[in-house]
């Protein structure tokens, strides 16, 4: 059956209406097609590969990509050497394990990994999960219009992105880095960077709106 | 849909792993109940996910295989069991919210305030901030009150009006220390709410004070 999609199929309650969830397209062979490895590469593929394969050619060719970024990413945050290599081992070991989970139709690639990241730090910091909302739970309010789940819109909003941050004023990707890396609040940041905190206030404002703008893309939502 | 929401730098902070574990409690609550700031939540988290793949590149000790070698020795951890709460609990008490009750809503340690008023305290409260359940009776209010700083309560069933609106299932409801309000919940329907508030509530007045005392426990 060429072409056919694996269907990940979590325990939905009563009230999602969704009948597919996390569905990634690849072909359906006896043995793993070998893998490109390239500069830029198609991460969702390789995840997809993880899952489906359990291919540990596509989890090396990932390692190559998110380890070095997610070193760089621990030591900002204030992770010593030897704590940032431990953290990223334990990410790289929840890629593995829940590539079949990974839902092209909640984020992208680095977007997941980035959560799990995120996660991991805070786990370390506090030895506990970072609370959230469970994409299958019973009680959740479903969206009127659930977003499209394939790996290409996906990889094509990361690029966006990126892009968009690559055009944003650099004293504006100052302060996302710092919200995000810093672990810091808007107040903190204004003491640290000695702004105004309504400065600091309106310039992430001004840069999220625009990565939003980026994101868009016919989506509905406003901030307020 | 829900009408009152967190602030877009809550969102944020809970995006970036800046808030404090009852914060990012009620914020995650309020996303499962609320499409909307859900959407704006994984748009923030994408964001993190682009400075990841902008981050330069530090040079790492690890390497893959040793990390294919853990998995292969260690097997997966077993997934956490699902259904120890009876059906009302799960459809009224989104995640993250219900894996921090002690048992199912009917089931906490309620206490009575006043005559419209009970609380359950919840282990997510920390040194800064009393996490609890709040249940105010049809039509009954609450003693006016202010707080010792932010308050923030989410509504999980029922409604209730205080000086700044209305508020229904899924909406929060924001406060800061200096705001004294007086909530009042709908005449139809109990009002179940999930607050977070920062140094307590602050109830003034002579029966205020001894209410304190009931409160503070």
């Amino acid at each position: 059956m060429p072409g056919a999609a694996i269907l990940i199929d979590p325990p939905f309650g009563p009230s999602l209406v969704r009948t597919r969830v996390g569905a990634v397209q690849i072909p359906m062979t006896d043995a793993p097609p070998p893998v490109a490895l390239a500069r830029d590469p198609d991460l969702g593929a390789l995840v997809a590969r993880v899952a489906r394969f359990q291919d540990r050619a596509a989890f090396g060719a990932l390692f190559a990509y998110f380890a070095p970024r997610l070193k760089s990413y621990l030591l900002r945050v204030g992770a010593e050497d030897g704590v940032a290599e431990e953290i990223l081992q334990e990410v790289m070991i929840t890629v593995w394990r829940r590539a079949d989970l990974f839902d092209p139709a909640l984020a992208g690639v680095t977007t997941w990994v980035f959560t799990i990241a995120r996660n991991k730090r805070i786990d370390r910091l506090r030895r506990e999960t970072k609370p959230s909302w469970d994409p299958h739970d019973p009680a959740l309010v479903p969206e009127a219009e659930p977003p499209a789940d394939d790996l290409v819109a996906a990889e094509q909003t990361r690029r966006r992105l990126v892009a968009a941050i690559d055009q944003l004023p650099e004293e504006q990707v100052a302060l996302l880095k710092l919200a995000y890396y810093g672990d810091k609040s808007h107040g903190e940041i204004a003491a640290e960077t000695r702004l105004p905190l309504g400065t600091v206030k309106s310039r992430i404002r001004l840069a999220l709106a625009r990565l939003r703008a980026a994101l868009a893309d016919g989506r509905d939502g406003s901030w307020e | 849909m829900s009408g009152h929401h967190p602030t877009e730098e809550m969102l944020l902070d809970h995006a970036a792993g800046a808030l404090s574990r009852a914060e990012s409690v009620i914020v995650a609550t309020h996303m499962a109940l609320c499409p909307t700031c859900r959407r704006l939540g994984l748009d923030l988290d994408a964001v993190g996910g682009a400075l990841l793949d902008l981050a330069g590149a530090a040079p790492v000790r690890s390497r893959c295989e040793e990390i294919l070698a853990r998995v292969d020795a260690d097997p997966p951890p077993t997934p956490v069991k699902a259904g120890r709460w009876d059906h009302e609990t799960i459809h009224l008490i989104p995640q993250p919210l219900r894996g921090y009750l002690d048992g199912d809503v009917g089931g906490l340690a309620w206490r009575s305030i006043n005559g419209a008023l009970a609380e359950a305290s919840l282990g997510l409260t920390d040194e800064r901030r009393r996490a609890s359940l709040m249940r105010i009776r049809a039509g009954g209010a609450m003693p006016r009150h202010t707080h010792g700083g932010t308050e923030m309560v989410l509504v999980l069933a029922g409604g209730f009006s205080d000086e700044t609106g209305h508020y229904r299932r899924g909406d929060l409801a924001l406060a800061d220390g200096s705001m004294s309000h007086r909530p009042v919940a709908d005449s139809d329907a109990d009002c179940l709410c999930f607050a977070v508030v920062e140094g307590g509530l602050r109830l003034p007045g002579l029966v205020g004070r001894l209410l304190n005392l009931v409160y503070r426990g």
